[in-house]
């Protein structure tokens, strides 16, 4: 036992050299995300510059028309965010209502056997691949809304924001509800007590301290929400136009920024055309805003956290 | 209003309120009912056939023994529909006639003599494929597109004996066609285990390095912040925009080849690098850390007391969020649309570098056809991905009822 | 309290077992922090080898951190700080050309909580004389396990399922399979900390008779909250207060005659 503590053993060189190498390419890998962001942002705002050097940026955000494949083309994204905008909206007020509501039976009242069977089913739906949503949507639910629409004498677009809407709603529902179920069930039981001490019933202690509390909480997943209902693309590429209209009205075809870049990058490609170059300018945008209200959302959720630890 | 009026309307209002929520659950789950027994009806019909088994006599006349491949065996397939109809004479009837065969009717029976030459000058029942109308019309459907007298002598063949139903194994059997009838998902199947193969290639060594790292050895520092945050907001940029990135760098960048599994796997491999990182440093978090310290105590250095302990524990969690993941990659379209893998494509791919479609984008292209044959086959399809994506559920989520360790 | 320096009362002035071991392990002048607090002040002692050395004290006063620093099982929480020196038979643990790995080698641990791996009992012992390269074959890893558990006083009880997981034996059983796991790759000293705060006192006293059979053998520095432990166990007891090593001295002396009134206060149970 006299072997001493500084004296090199020979496999012991070896064994750090390995593990230095090890850690480098550890290291590496983490790296890797930070390289995809880098490379999106790169490869975005690169052709998007090509882009601005035809068509001046003003014109780009202010331009109230859309008609990339006209000549000269037009490159208003004013009519796509009005599109985007609409369609987000009739999502949200579908998702919002179910998705809370649902986050809050499933949090307050159901017990645990009904919530093992309803969580899988949310699942479920939250599973389903956008692809198949938007067949439902342009082959079913637009469709219907079309007939059901001239039953009141109304004059429905086939390709109804209305239906990609709908639809886009229900796909955000399980979204809004799991993030929702997390959040009230972090809520300390001791609020509820103290309102339950107070004589309040479970409605009343939800409606005026459990939600009030998990508010934060619940806005940054709505937040979260808009920002998935924004970058969503299979379901509206299916079910909304390609016709840039801009129209608050539900029943009117409108389409939307993923729509454009979807139908202005499938086929052929130039990359030396304004038109195809107008795709990347769009992504940017799209990555912009879905950016800002990811990074918003997850502040609120920090911050929310740090004030129940 | 005394208290006992007040009480029972508070107790009214907290009925209703549970009411609202089981409501909206209702919805949610009627919605999702409706969704999958829509895709069920409408694919029902792509998952049988009606085929015509007509005895065919090989007239050595129109078939060459020393070349059968080359006979014409679609004018033999006439012939032999015609006898059937003598009464059919003018030309337009005997169009309409031949309109109930597919365009592809005779590859079954070319198929056959060619490796069986001997056949020639005898007399076979083959199945051959009507068009889809046809099979359309004898399953039921009223708007399938024949007309009176079509519809008439399909009815004679199917008196005659000569109309087979059966299971469509050629819809899984065959590849792409223009044609509804021989359309199959084969490759687009295989195009999604190839892009997959690729994904899990590159997303799960990259994705568990990463998390050992960030969890294990990164020094808390902000450069560790950044890569977190960074990680954290890449989970939810928009599935489109890893298209872009695809086809800026992958094709543009460095010059792979379009419409291949390989840019597809890389693209989709992108998009789940973050939910693998994710789940995998939720696994390695969840590893009691007095099993880390027991090995560095008997001497172990921290990447051995890791990578012999810390790892093996945390594989169950890795697995299930990695499958969770390809689960994800498997039902995506829309980066995929970016880097052309939405081509028609006929071959079944052979390789990462063959051009390849995916499940996915099978149904996307199948979606937008006009023939109603399609539609039955585009929800077909997709009643396949579904089932497909419900087992890799399955799986992970008896990995994690087998695995999960309480501490 | 009349005396509130951080220096260190000797009882007796040179403790009987010091003078009859050689020291061990000598550290002085160690100060720990844990980013901006400070764990440990301006620590100095002896340990003398093949003797158990007890370290008590109220809880929070610095006995594992200290306990820890020994083997630089530090190392691994963020922020923290070690100063001063403390050697191992003359050697500087803390030196920059030092192995930390093979420090940990020489100087076992045993957990509070017992901590086998999720594996079977044979590869629990296995472990370190593997990694180690310790056994020439098969036969002499299935001998250093069998010595192992033997000198655990594990090996009659559990001969029969080697090849079941250690993590399904009780907890006294868990504990002596980590005492065996430490033991197998031959330390010179072994540290436990809080051994038997999660065993019932029938596994305790298994447990505190295999330490004294292990003083033969090795150097134990044992951390124990329960004086009555100390007093059983050890030959030098250390007494810790609020990061500060207060009296050291021969173990019946210091049960007896406690020189500082805060030890003594201790002893008598007026806090803790």
């Amino acid at each position: 036992m006299s072997a001493t503590l500084t004296l090199s053993r020979p496999n012991r060189k070896l064994r750090r050299q390995i593990e230095a190498v090890v850690l480098v390419l550890l290291a590496c890998a983490s790296g890797v995300a930070v390289l995809t962001t880098i490379g999106i942002v790169l490869s975005v705002v690169y052709e998007s510059l090509r882009f601005f050097s035809e068509v001046p940026v003003w014109k780009f955000l202010f331009g109230t028309e859309w008609a990339p494949t006209a000549e000269p083309g037009a490159f208003g994204i004013i009519p796509l965010l009005g599109g985007t905008l609409l369609i987000t909206l009739i999502a949200i007020l579908v998702a919002g209502p179910l998705g809370l509501l649902s986050a809050v039976y499933l949090a307050e009242y159901a017990n645990l056997k009904a919530r093992r069977i309803i969580k899988p089913v949310l699942e479920l739906l939250a599973g389903i691949p956008t692809v198949v949503l938007g067949f439902f949507a342009a082959l079913t639910v637009a469709p219907f809304i079309r007939r059901a629409g001239e039953a009141f004498g109304l004059s429905v677009a086939s390709e109804s924001a209305l239906a990609a809407g709908l639809v886009m709603g229900m796909m955000i529902v399980p979204l809004i509800s799991s993030l929702s179920d997390d959040i009230i069930n972090a809520v300390p039981q001791s609020l509820r007590d103290g309102s339950y001490a107070l004589g309040a019933t479970q409605s009343e202690t939800i409606k005026k301290v459990v939600l009030p509390a998990a508010l934060p909480g619940i806005v940054s997943a709505f937040i979260l929400a808009t920002s998935r209902a924004i970058g969503e693309t299979m379901i509206v590429v299916m079910a909304a136009g390609l016709a840039a209209n801009l129209t608050f009205n539900p029943l009117a075809a409108v389409t939307t920024v993923t729509v454009q870049i979807a139908a202005l990058l499938v086929g052929d490609q130039e990359f030396d055309s304004a038109k195809t170059l107008s795709a990347f300018a769009l992504g940017l945008i799209l990555f912009i805003i879905t950016l800002a209200l990811n990074v918003v959302a997850l502040r609120v959720v920090r911050k929310y956290r740090e004030a129940y630890e | 209003m005394n208290s006992s009026d007040l009480t029972a309307k508070r107790r009214s209002a907290e009925r209703r309120f549970k009411y609202y929520g089981l409501a909206a659950i209702a919805v949610t789950v009627i919605f999702l009912a409706i969704l999958i027994l829509d895709i069920v009806v409408k694919a029902l019909p792509a998952f049988t056939v009606n085929q015509l088994v007509l005895p065919v006599t090989i007239d050595a006349t129109k078939v060459d023994a020393s070349n059968p491949a080359a006979g014409d065996f679609p004018a033999l397939l006439k012939e032999t529909l015609a006898k059937e109809f003598p009464d059919v004479q003018s030309r337009g009837d005997k169009k309409k006639l031949n309109a109930l065969l597919s365009a592809r009717a005779a590859d079954g029976l070319q198929e056959q003599v060619a490796s069986d030459p001997s056949l020639i000058g005898k007399t076979i029942a083959v199945p051959i494929s009507l068009s889809s109308g046809a099979d359309l019309h004898l399953k039921g459907f009223t708007d399938a597109q024949l007309d009176e007298k079509q519809a008439a002598w399909l009815a004679a063949l199917k008196d005659k004996g000569f109309i087979q139903h059966g299971f469509a194994w050629s819809f899984f059997t065959q590849g792409d066609s223009r044609e509804p009838e021989s359309a199959g998902i084969k490759g687009a199947l295989i195009g999604s285990i190839l892009v997959i193969c690729v994904t899990l290639m590159f997303a799960l060594p990259l994705g568990v390095a990463a998390a050992l790292y960030l969890e294990e050895f990164a020094p808390k520092n902000r450069m560790t912040d950044l890569i977190e945050v960074n990680i954290n907001n890449l989970a939810a940029v928009p599935s489109i925009i890893f298209g872009l990135l695809g086809l800026a760098v992958f094709l543009n960048g460095f010059g792979l080849p379009r419409s291949t599994a390989l840019v597809g796997g890389l693209v989709l491999a992108l998009l789940v690098l973050p939910t693998i990182i994710i789940a995998s440093r939720a696994a390695i978090r969840s590893v009691p850390p007095s099993i880390k310290e027991a090995a560095l105590g008997v001497g172990a250095s921290h990447m051995q007391a890791v990578f012999h302990h810390v790892l093996p524990l945390a594989v169950p969690g890795i697995l299930t969020g990695t499958i969770l993941g390809v689960a994800r990659a498997l039902g995506e379209t829309a980066p995929l649309l970016m880097i052309g893998m939405i081509a028609f494509i006929v071959d079944v791919p052979h390789g990462f570098t063959d051009a390849a479609t995916v499940l996915p984008v099978q149904v996307f292209l199948w979606s937008d056809l006009p023939e109603a044959a399609f539609k039955s086959r585009t929800a077909a399809a997709i009643l396949v991905l579904l089932v497909l994506l419900f087992c890799i559920n399955a799986v992970a989520i008896y990995l994690r009822n087998k695995f999960e360790r309480r501490w | 309290m009349n005396d509130m320096s951080f220096q260190t009362i000797m009882t007796p002035a040179i403790p009987k077992i010091a003078a009859a071991r050689e020291a061990k392990i000598i550290a002085s002048a160690v100060d720990v922090h844990y980013g901006d607090k400070q764990a440990i002040k301006n620590l100095s002692i002896s340990i003398p080898d093949r003797a158990v050395s007890a370290f008590i004290g109220p809880s929070g006063c610095g006995k594992s951190t200290f306990l820890r620093s020994i083997n630089r099982m530090n190392d691994t929480i963020p922020g923290c700080k070690v100063t001063g020196k403390i050697t191992l038979d003359g050697e500087d643990i803390y030196a920059r050309n030092l192995d930390v790995v093979e420090l940990r080698a020489r100087i076992g641990m045993v957990f509070q909580k017992p901590n086998p791996f999720p594996k079977t009992i044979f590869e629990n012992v296995a472990y370190g004389p593997r990694i180690h390269g310790l056994a020439r074959d098969k036969q002499d890893m299935e001998r250093i396990v069998v010595e192992s558990l033997k000198k655990a006083g594990l090996f009659e009880e559990v001969k029969d399922r080697l090849t079941q997981p250690g993590t399904g034996l009780s907890g006294g059983q868990q504990q002596r399979l980590c005492i065996a796991r430490a033991i197998a790759v031959n330390p010179e000293v072994i540290l436990m900390d809080e051994p038997c705060s999660a065993l019932d006192p029938i596994a305790t006293a298994r447990i505190e008779e295999l330490i004294h059979e292990l003083k033969e053998n090795f150097c134990i520095v044992i951390v124990t909250h329960s004086m009555q432990q100390a007093a059983r166990v050890s030959d030098l007891t250390a007494f810790f207060h609020l990061g500060v090593l207060v009296e050291v001295g021969d173990t019946d002396v210091m049960f007896t005659k406690p020189q500082d009134k805060r030890t003594q206060d201790y002893i008598t149970g007026r806090f803790g």
